[in-house]
């Protein structure tokens, strides 16, 4: 029978892809955002076999939450690559440093 | 017997539609590729019975998120074979983190299980005659109202900024003046003349 831990270790290994990822495209910051997008997706796995297996609703609600700051994050993500592509040409990350950080 | 084949066959398909999504070599392959991740994890999060959330999934993330990604990808026209440079340099300390990241994970994982923690009290324990969603709702726009007015705030935030950000004013356009269209009056806009016979009129 598939158990809490089963869902458990499937999060946990998406969780470190997305974080892999960021690593390996350090050139790409639309692929960066797509494995911020995975995390994402491994924490609210992680949510919703929780609250299932604990038998409390909670977590499906903050599953929901987690979905909507997703979603804002993308948007305004994406916006920010877009304006950024629009005066430099580039969207390579080794060029972002136009804030001197 | 057929749930845990479905969990399998969910639970490769995603691990394997996320190592493509992040090495993926053509950008639009990966978000297709994340689209099809999404997919199998709402699927995961239906075999556990959240039919709501795995739904939300596929609307948010698929139909909004992803077509959003895809947008991005096409619209701008970037040269995406010279991003790959670099991706032998980082491939090793990327796996080194990794991997430590997920053996901590699995520590953790191993030693929640061991200590077979009890919730004291479960804040809305989940009823098998009340619908998922039905409860879901009762949930959030009763004890997380706020909570989820917060929510709607975030996304009129992104929606706002969004918007300010990409909006640009073009020059040598004529755009529609609301304003003036109202308050033009009949009088400045229309000239009556009467026009003599053989001479004309002079405008």
């Amino acid at each position: 029978m598939i158990g809490l831990v089963h869902y458990l270790v499937v999060a946990a290994i998406l969780f470190t892809m997305g974080v892999l990822g960021i690593f390996l495209n350090r050139k790409n910051v639309i692929v960066i955002l797509m494995a911020i997008e995975l995390i994402l997706l491994a924490v609210n796995l992680n949510f919703v076999a929780f609250s299932a297996y604990l038998h409390d609703l909670v977590g499906q609600v903050f599953a929901m939450f987690v979905l909507t700051v997703a979603a804002g994050e993308t948007a305004i993500g994406l916006a920010i690559l877009v304006i950024y592509f629009r005066s430099r040409g580039t969207i390579s990350v080794d060029d972002l440093n136009r804030m001197k950080g | 017997m057929i749930q845990a084949f479905a969990f399998y066959l969910f639970a490769s398909i995603v691990l394997l539609s996320a190592a493509m999504t992040i090495s993926s070599r053509n950008p639009v392959h990966s978000v297709l590729w994340l689209i099809f991740a999404f997919f199998n994890a709402a699927g995961l999060m239906l075999l556990v019975g959240a039919e709501f959330i795995a739904m939300l999934l596929v609307i948010v993330y698929v139909g909004a998120v992803s077509v959003l990604f895809l947008f991005v990808v096409m619209m701008l026209n970037i040269d995406f074979s010279q991003m790959r440079s670099g991706f032998v340099r980082y491939l090793w300390p990327g796996l080194a983190l990794a991997t430590g990241l997920a053996i901590e994970i699995f520590i953790a994982i191993w030693s929640w299980k061991a200590g077979g923690i009890e919730l004291g009290r479960r804040l809305a324990p989940i009823r098998q005659d009340v619908p998922n969603i039905e409860a879901i709702g009762n949930l959030l726009y009763s004890r997380y109202l706020f909570v989820f007015e917060g929510a709607g705030l975030v996304l009129l935030v992104a929606m706002i900024g969004a918007i300010v950000l990409t909006h640009r004013q073009r020059s040598g356009v004529k755009p529609q003046d609301i304003a003036r269209q109202v308050a033009r009056r009949p009088q400045d806009a229309v000239r009556l003349v009467d026009v003599p016979v053989g001479q004309g009129v002079e405008l």
